[in-house]
């Protein structure tokens, strides 16, 4: 009884003390900075962030490849103590959501009535799709189906909407879409035209209730922030002050196609 | 003679008792790691190298340790406890002496210490080799050969896997069975072709 116990007692011994011997003999310095980063990680070895578990990340992350946000389990509250040990601002760590560029749906005419299989790609395959607007959504939901975080939906219009609270912005529905509608952008920026049209003003009218038409007025009421190019207004940030009237644009805009979003 | 026991030994653990599809031990790399074929090879590699260093190492502990002492029972707690030390020291020896090597092990090394098919094969070689009062050198012989091809039949059967799923990747998979369920699928269906390699019995 007792020979069993001493020889296994002995064999854990002599393998502990040897790991530890060992582990001083073949001592790697790693970036300490790595090891700080690896304990604030959830530690789930996941793989969502596409490396080979938190370790890689962590790694990564103290070589400068990959961002303070590339853990999409852990958070803010990891990005934060991730922020603290690398020293930056995470104030600096700018959020960004998916954002749907067209406000259609049941605002756009058909130009044909669409049979086919109920998907954004393959509708797209029969001459750009059923919608009248070569711009706009087709509304079948390929965005919603693809979403890992169940955070697009469609709206009582026809219209995929993003809960910003849910995005990760990942990216996967801005390669779903076959339009090429959705973007990622700054949560930060509020406001935007939701509408891609480039086409003349008739054409736009014809197809749709709630597209640009290129009226300028937003152009001149904000004196240059929004700029019509194409037929198509854009708001440039980086030229807002905060005189700018935004709410008196979405007020006036003829098609309410400027929104602010929620 | 011995050379015809060891491409016995050799075929047998590849192809028909191979140790994925019909011993059904290691499931969890050959699901998990067949994404990709790149990462597959290196968890093969890194499986490959495990198995064989373990065939030798349990042989020691098996022959000079447990045998003379007749504690033969204790063969679990005590293979578990080498395999798993064993492997910890290679990863700490390779990641001083060869970074590059360890970063192609990655972080494979360190899942397989507890794998249930490098302790597979460390348990059927003293099941088949060991037990039997013998000639030491040759039992070695034969546990290094079954755990060196045990692992060559892991990689190659990790490698097809790996193969077909980047291939269904690009083909059109019904939605409920994207994913996991089509690998299953695949998986059952090179089991079956693994098994015809025993040949049919009714």
């Amino acid at each position: 009884m007792i020979i069993p116990v001493l020889i296994m007692s002995a064999m854990g011994i002599l393998f502990g003390l040897g790991l530890a011997f060992a582990s001083k003999i073949f001592k790697v310095d790693t970036d300490p900075k790595v090891e700080k980063i690896l304990s604030a990680l959830p530690g789930a070895n996941c793989g969502a962030c596409g490396k080979a578990g938190c370790a890689g990340l962590a790694e990564a992350i103290a070589r400068g490849d990959a961002s303070l946000t590339s853990c999409p389990a852990g958070g803010d509250e990891v990005v934060g103590k991730i922020a603290e040990i690398l020293g930056v601002d995470k104030c600096s760590v700018a959020r960004k959501v998916a954002r749907v560029g067209c406000g259609g749906g049941n605002n756009a005419k058909d130009k044909f009535l669409y049979q086919g299989v109920k998907t954004c790609a393959a509708a797209n395959l029969i001459a750009g799709g059923q919608k009248a607007c070569s711009f706009g959504c087709l509304g079948f939901g390929d965005c919603v189906v693809i979403c890992p975080f169940d955070a697009i939906h469609m709206n009582e219009d026809g219209i995929p909407v993003t809960d910003i609270e849910k995005c990760a912005a990942c990216g996967k529905c801005v390669s779903a879409c076959p339009k090429n509608i959705i973007s990622i952008e700054d949560a930060s920026e509020k406001y935007y035209i939701k509408c891609l049209s480039r086409d003349k003003a008739n054409i736009v009218k014809n197809a749709c209730k709630v597209g640009c038409i290129g009226c300028k007025i937003c152009e001149k009421l904000s004196k240059g922030a929004f700029i019509v190019e194409n037929n198509l207004s854009k708001l440039d940030y980086s030229k807002l002050s905060d005189a700018t009237p935004l709410k008196l644009c979405v007020e006036k805009c003829p098609t309410k196609c400027i929104i602010e979003a929620t | 003679m011995e050379f015809n026991q060891l491409l016995m030994i050799a075929i047998s653990v590849i192809f028909i008792n191979n140790f994925v599809l019909s011993k059904f031990l290691g499931l969890c790399p050959f699901i998990g790691v067949s994404k990709e074929t790149r990462s597959a090879f290196c968890m093969g590699l890194a499986v490959t190298f495990v198995m064989t260093a373990s065939s030798i190492i349990t042989w020691a502990v098996y022959s000079f340790l447990l045998k003379p002492f007749h504690i033969e029972y204790l063969r679990t707690l005590s293979f578990i406890l080498v395999i798993a030390s064993f492997v910890q020291l290679i990863e700490m020896f390779i990641q001083k002496f060869s970074p590059a090597l360890y970063r192609v092990f990655g972080i494979y090394l360190a899942l397989i210490t507890t794998n249930c098919a490098v302790f597979g094969v460390a348990v059927l070689n003293s099941e088949m080799f060991l037990k039997t009062a013998g000639n030491f050198s040759k039992a070695l012989l034969f546990c290094v050969t079954q755990g060196f091809c045990a692992g060559v039949g892991f990689t190659i059967v990790l490698l097809f896997m790996s193969g077909i799923r980047e291939r269904l990747e690009l083909c059109d998979v019904p939605r409920p069975m994207k994913g996991m369920a089509i690998a299953f699928i695949v998986a059952s269906l090179m089991s079956m072709a693994f098994m015809g390699f025993a040949g049919f019995r009714f």
